[in-house]
C-alpha cells in the first residue's frame, strides 16, 4: 500500500491538523467538523470504529467471523479495518472473506478479482459461494429468461440466503456486513416512506438475526461513507467500483440522492436520521409477521415456503413471475394467511425493487 | 498552466473509462485566476461523455463526489473557489457505487 505523495501546498492556508497541530489538515470531517491530518484521520477512523464494537459486543474472543465482501469501497475497508484491529487490540477473532458470485459476467466476474487479490492482501482466507451451485441458475441465465423487470428481486433474494448458506458452511458464529451510516439512514427513510414498520424497527439494529441462523452485524454502523471512501483512497485500498449492469442508473433512487443533499448542507443529519429511527417505539399491538422455516429448504420463512424457493420453483417450472408482486398467484397463496397479512401491512410480500435496495 | 485530473470511484465511466487525464487550461477571458468552477465547467464540457448529471448537480459536482486538491480535500480550500495552479492535481471520486 503506497501512500500518496503529496506535493508541497499553500491550498488551505496550510492550516495544521487540530488534533497533533503538527502536521496539514487533509480533510475536514463530516461528523465533527474538524479539520484533521491524514495520520491523525487513521487513528480516529480507525480507534471509533475499535469503540463501536467493544460498545456493542459486536465479537467475542475465539469467534468465527465471515465478511461479507464484494470487492467495492465498505467491504473492501471492513477487511482492512477488522484486520488491523485484530491485530492491534487481540480479539482473537479468525476471519474470513465470503463472497457471493452471482455469475453476472463483465461485473461480478471482475469484483471477485478484487476480493482474490484482498485475499493475500489481507491474509483473510476466502470462500465464494454462487448462485449457479446453490440454486442451478447464474443471473445470466436468469436475466436471459426473464429479462431486466424484476431481476433485482430474484439477485436480492438469492443473495440473502447465500451470504447465510455460505457462512453455515465457513461454520462462523457471526457474518459483518460493510453497511455504513449513509445505508443506514437511506434505509430508514425509505422504511419509512414504505411504511415498512417490521424492517423500520430492525433496520438500524447493529446486530440483526441473532433468532435465524447466523446473527449478521454492522461495524460501520456509525462511518460516514465520505470517510470510508477517503481511507480507502488514502491508503491506496484496491476496490471495485463498476455498477452492475444489469441494474444502471438503479443509484439507490432518490432516498440516496435526497440523504448526500442533506449531509451538504448539515453533515450530522445523517448521524440524527439513524438515531431518530432507533428512537421509533413500535406499538405493541401493530402485528409483525411471524417466523417460521420454509418446508421445502428449512430456511427462516413466515411463510409457508422461503422467497427464493419460490422463485426458484417460478423458473425451474417457466413461471418467473411466480412470488413476484402482491398478487396471489403462487405458492403461498391460503386465504386466512392472505388475511392475516393484510392486517400486518402486507410486510410479508416482496413487490419487484430496484437493486441498491440493501438487504438488512 | 497543466493540470493533473483524476477520475475514479466509477466516474472514469463517464469519460471513456480514462482515469487519468493530463490537460492544459486558461483562466477564462478577462480574469486572472483558475478557480474549481472554471474547471468543473471545463471538465463537463470537454471530459465528459455521458450522463453529466452524474457528475455535477447544478454548478458544483454532485453531492456524493469527493474533491480533492493535492491530497487535501477540497472543503477546507475553499470548494468552488479553490485557485487552482500550474501543476495541480484533481482527484475526483465517486462514493455512489455499492460497497
Amino acid at each position: 500500500m503506497e501512500e500518496a505523495v503529496m506535493k508541497p501546498t499553500k491550498k488551505g492556508g496550510g492550516r495544521l491538523c487540530c488534533i497533533c497541530n503538527l502536521r496539514r489538515a487533509a480533510l475536514k470531517r463530516p461528523k465533527t467538523l474538524e479539520q484533521i491530518c491524514r495520520e491523525c484521520f487513521y487513528e480516529v477512523f480507525e480507534e471509533e470504529i475499535h469503540q463501536v464494537i467493544v460498545d456493542n459486543q459486536l465479537f467475542k474472543p475465539g469467534e468465527r467471523i465471515a465478511i461479507g465482501a464484494s470487492g467495492g469501497k465498505d467491504s473492501t475497508v471492513l477487511a482492512c479495518v477488522l484486520a488491523e484491529l485484530n491485530r492491534r487490540h487481540n480479539y482473537g477473532l479468525d476471519l474470513f472473506l465470503l463472497s457471493v458470485d452471482e455469475g453476472i459476467t463483465g461485473y461480478r466476474d471482475d469484483s471477485l478479482e478484487t476480493v482474490k487479490r484482498n485475499e493475500v492482501q489481507y491474509g483473510l482466507p476466502l470462500k465464494i459461494v454462487s448462485y449457479k451451485d446453490l440454486y442451478g441458475w447464474t443471473m445470466d441465465e436468469i436475466v436471459k429468461m426473464i429479462g431486466l423487470k424484476n431481476n433485482c428481486t430474484f439477485c436480492g433474494v438469492f443473495r440473502r440466503q447465500a451470504l447465510d448458506r455460505g457462512a453455515s458452511l465457513l461454520k462462523v458464529d457471526k457474518v459483518a456486513t460493510g453497511h455504513n451510516a449513509d445505508d443506514i439512514a437511506e434505509t430508514v427513510l425509505l422504511n419509512i416512506l414504505r411504511g415498512d414498520i417490521a424492517r423500520l424497527s430492525r433496520c438500524t439494529s447493529i446486530v440483526t438475526g441473532e433468532d435465524g441462523p447466523i446473527p449478521r452485524c454492522k461495524p460501520f454502523k456509525y462511518t460516514y461513507e465520505k470517510e470510508i471512501v477517503m481511507y480507502a483512497y488514502f491508503k491506496r485500498l484496491d476496490y471495485f467500483s463498476t455498477e452492475c449492469i444489469y441494474s444502471p442508473n438503479a443509484y439507490r433512487g432518490f432516498a440516496r440522492e435526497f440523504i448526500k443533499d442533506l449531509e451538504r448542507i448539515r453533515p450530522r443529519a445523517i448521524l440524527d436520521i439513524i438515531k431518530s429511527g432507533e428512537d421509533f417505539r413500535i406499538s405493541t399491538s401493530t402485528k409483525m409477521p411471524e417466523q417460521g422455516t420454509c418446508e421445502r429448504c428449512g430456511y427462516i420463512s413466515s411463510q409457508k415456503w422461503c422467497k427464493a424457493c419460490v422463485l426458484l420453483e417460478g423458473l425451474n417450472r417457466g413461471l418467473p413471475k411466480m412470488g413476484i408482486g402482491r398478487s396471489s398467484r403462487g405458492l403461498n397463496n391460503d386465504p386466512k394467511k392472505d388475511k392475516d397479512m393484510k392486517q400486518s401491512n402486507g410486510t410479508k410480500s416482496i413487490e419487484n425493487k430496484q437493486c441498491g435496495s440493501l438487504d438488512f | 498552466m497543466q493540470l493533473t485530473l483524476e477520475f475514479g470511484g466509477g466516474l472514469e465511466l463517464l469519460c471513456e473509462s480514462v482515469k487519468i487525464h493530463k490537460v492544459n487550461v486558461d483562466p477564462p477571458n478577462g480574469t486572472e485566476k483558475f478557480i474549481m468552477k472554471d474547471l468543473l465547467t471545463w471538465v463537463r464540457t470537454n471530459l465528459i461523455k455521458e450522463r453529466p448529471e452524474m457528475f455535477m448537480k447544478g454548478d458544483s459536482v454532485r453531492p456524493g463526489v469527493l474533491v480533492l486538491v493535492n491530497d487535501c480535500d477540497w472543503e477546507l480550500s475553499g470548494q468552488l473557489d479553490t485557485t487552482l495552479e500550474d501543476k495541480d492535481v484533481v482527484v475526483f471520486i465517486s462514493t455512489l457505487h455499492g460497497g
